[in-house]
């Protein structure tokens, strides 16, 4: 993607130019990716990957989980009793490269010389790379236990550093109290949600660490754990997580679909805002991961937090662009419970990949996100993008206009950031040199 | 004043309002084709049957589906408007069209070329948009005296939703959020509230509404398919003919400038 040019003679020395005018960029490039610090962006939120191919899902939970892992318990409603082949421990790298993979980005262009003939031009050269369980012996007296509580134990068995549990259960304050017992910390009040979870013939998911195994594998921090079941429904459960939660969740949702890209049913699913220049400041430090931060923020008020927004829609057999990290392989993709896409030739892989990103509480979301995949198979991602301005001599009839219309240009970069994030303009304005100081 | 220039006039606008302040992903492109392929097609039926060409029904169902029918393939928009008015003209029964022509359309699209979808959620659940469609659904449907069947509809389906909550034990915001579906209320006030492909028996409308109502809860909550009102429509409007045997009535014109010599008006 490097375009290279010749230095001058007399000069000696190699450039990488972008042939890019102050107009839009061309369709066949995409601008390089300003590299940001992996996991930068919302790394606060719960990430889940998605896989649905008819009434098959695998679904991949990622925990930040930091504290205590005596303390660590996850509880998840099942539509099917989970078996020990039907449960596997994933890596954490594929969960974070998905999440690198379909990151939004920004790209950068580089303005060129408005007076060729003049002298040389010079450009930074720009980096393309991108810059992020044997089976437990359970006593029948612990069995009878549950029963008094309404818990049926259909399943437990060590995966690795976890203890699974699959359960049913009658009723939902028996299940309630049995997972409080159990050291779950189950918040108060969930008892409703659990008994309409019950009533729908839901089984639950539950593991937590085991610590001696944990410290013989050497792991440190418990990794992603995938589940796969058969059911009609295309969902993910959210309401047990909004109970007690002081303020609003942040969901990443990676589905990964054979055909097309993926949307909620029953809330509102929009595309974030994309292909809108902003100021070359972005590009330093954590600028643009704040700037993303709050225009995703504004969306979600603004919207009234009602709605799920997607933020990267692409085919995996057509090349990233611009890649954020390497391509994803098939491999990966199989180890995430996708077993359609394959290796074609130069390493890509079928299928779509839909990033979609939820900010929820209780209130505003009182339903479980529902999914259709549908037939959209356009490549769509949230990029944003910065020109820098050329720095050179500008002295010429055709450098006197790149001046004026890079101006007005600015000007609009500056009110695009201002739209998005709310910001005052003059705040703004302050990070924009001046022309004068070249 | 014949109520299809108020309901033009609202689906155009809502046309508008969708893809500016909610940014369907209708492509302009799409929504010429669709409103041009239907006036085509409306103008071949009516020569060939000797009639005066009249855009206005035909603008209706264009602009319905411009709403509801999501593609990235010219061609399909093309198919969709051309059968949607086609079947008007083709699939009649005792001289009335079976099936709504944007329903229709719209599942022939979807079911048949496999590269269109429904996006049931995209209206959002705002308690305004409600307000909004309800309001304007009302007074288009009082025009043309078909209220009943979508308030039937409506009602039959919150009840149906209402009792599946209580009976999961689930918070009353859940139907309460499923009633605010802007799609829901669209469908409501405009499609299944179409005089041409509905009873003409208010009896038999109210009961037809009801078998609507239960296989879309069916198909939504049963059986987990999304869009279930769309598909749901489609499979019982071959009932229609049935019941307007069975429960005899005058059948729907709308109006006209001889309205008062019009029989059956």
């Amino acid at each position: 993607m490097i375009a290279s040019f010749a230095a001058r003679a007399g000069r000696g020395v190699q450039l990488a130019l972008v042939t890019a005018a102050l107009a839009p960029a061309a369709w066949s490039f995409c601008g390089f990716y300003v590299a940001q610090e992996p996991g930068s962006l919302f790394n606060r939120s719960s990430k889940v990957v998605l896989v649905r191919d008819g009434e098959h899902t695998v679904l991949t939970m990622a925990n930040d989980y930091r504290g205590d892992p005596r303390e660590f318990g996850l509880v998840v409603p099942v539509p099917q009793e989970i078996r020990p082949d039907m449960v596997k421990v994933a890596e954490r790298a594929i969960l974070d490269k998905l999440d690198q993979y379909t990151v939004p980005r920004l790209v950068e262009y580089y303005d060129e010389d408005p007076c060729p003939d003049e002298q040389l031009a010079w450009g930074r050269a720009a980096e393309a790379k991108a810059k992020s369980s044997s089976e437990l012996e359970y006593s029948s007296a612990a069995r009878e236990d549950d029963r008094s509580y309404g818990v049926h134990v259909e399943q437990t068995f060590s995966l690795e550093e976890y203890d699974i549990v699959v359960i049913r259960a009658e009723g939902g304050s028996g299940l309630e109290a049995w997972l409080r017992k159990e050291g779950y910390q189950i918040p108060a009040g969930a008892s409703g949600i659990l008994e309409s979870y019950i009533r729908q013939n839901m089984h639950f998911f539950l593991a937590k660490i085991d610590l001696s195994a944990q410290k013989e594998l050497g792991v440190q921090w418990p990794r992603p754990l995938r589940v796969s079941f058969d059911s009609p429904k295309f969902a993910l459960p959210i309401r047990l997580g909004t109970v007690n939660a002081d303020g609003a969740q942040d969901l990443l949702v990676f589905a990964l679909t054979p055909r097309g890209r993926v949307e909620t049913t029953n809330y509102r699913t929009a595309k974030m805002p994309t292909d809108l220049d902003v100021p070359e400041y972005l590009v330093d430090g954590g600028n643009f991961a704040t700037f993303y931060s709050a225009t995703f923020e504004r969306k979600v008020r603004r919207d009234g937090m009602s709605a799920v927004y997607t933020e990267y829609a692409w085919p995996l057999q057509v090349v990233c662009d611009p890649c954020t990290t390497e391509q994803l392989t098939g491999a990966e993709l199989n180890a995430l419970g996708a077993t359609w896409a394959s290796d074609y030739h130069g390493g890509m892989s079928g299928g779509f990949v839909t990033r979609l990103h939820v900010r929820y509480d209780a209130a505003h979301f009182p339903e479980d996100l529902m999914f259709q995949e549908t037939a959209d198979a356009a490549p769509w991602q949230a990029r944003y993008v910065v020109h820098h301005p050329f720095r050179g001599d500008t002295r010429c009839a055709a450098g006197r206009r790149y001046e004026v219309e890079l101006l007005e240009r600015q000007a609009s970069e500056v009110a695009n950031v201002s739209a998005l994030t709310g910001w005052d303009p003059a705040e703004i304005r302050r990070f924009v040199p001046a022309r004068s100081d070249r | 004043m014949d109520p299809r220039y108020l309901q033009i006039g609202t689906l155009a606008s809502l046309l508008v309002y969708g893809m500016f302040a909610l940014d369907f992903e209708i492509l302009p492109l799409n929504a010429a084709l669709i409103v041009g392929s239907a006036q085509v097609a409306q103008w071949a039926g009516d020569r060939a049957h000797g009639r005066r060409y009249d855009p206005r029904s035909a603008l209706i169902t264009s602009l319905s589906l411009c709403l509801l029918l999501r593609t990235t393939a010219p061609w399909v928009a093309v198919l969709a408007a051309a059968a949607a008015v086609g079947s008007k003209a083709l699939i009649r029964v005792r001289g009335k069209h079976v099936f709504n022509p944007a329903n229709f359309g719209l599942v022939l699209a979807v079911l048949g070329t496999g590269q269109a979808w429904i996006s049931p959620g995209q209206w959002g659940n705002a308690a305004l948009v409600a307000l909004f469609f309800a309001g304007v659904g009302t007074t288009v449907t009082r025009r043309s005296e078909r209220a009943d069947i979508p308030f039937a509809f409506l009602g039959f389906t919150a009840a149906l939703l209402f009792a599946r909550s209580a009976w999961l034990g689930e918070p009353l915001t859940i139907p309460v959020h499923r009633l605010q579906s802007g799609a829901l209320l669209l469908f409501a006030f405009f499609m299944i509230s179409d005089p041409k492909t509905t009873p003409d028996a208010r009896g038999a409308r109210i009961a037809y509404a009801g078998l609507v109502a239960v296989l879309a809860f069916a198909i939504s909550y049963v059986w987990y398919v999304p869009s279930g009102i769309v598909w749901a429509l489609f499979a019982l409007s071959p009932l229609v003919p049935i019941l307007d045997r069975v429960a005899v009535a005058e059948r729907y014109q709308w109006p006209s400038l001889t309205a008062a010599a019009a029989p059956g008006r």
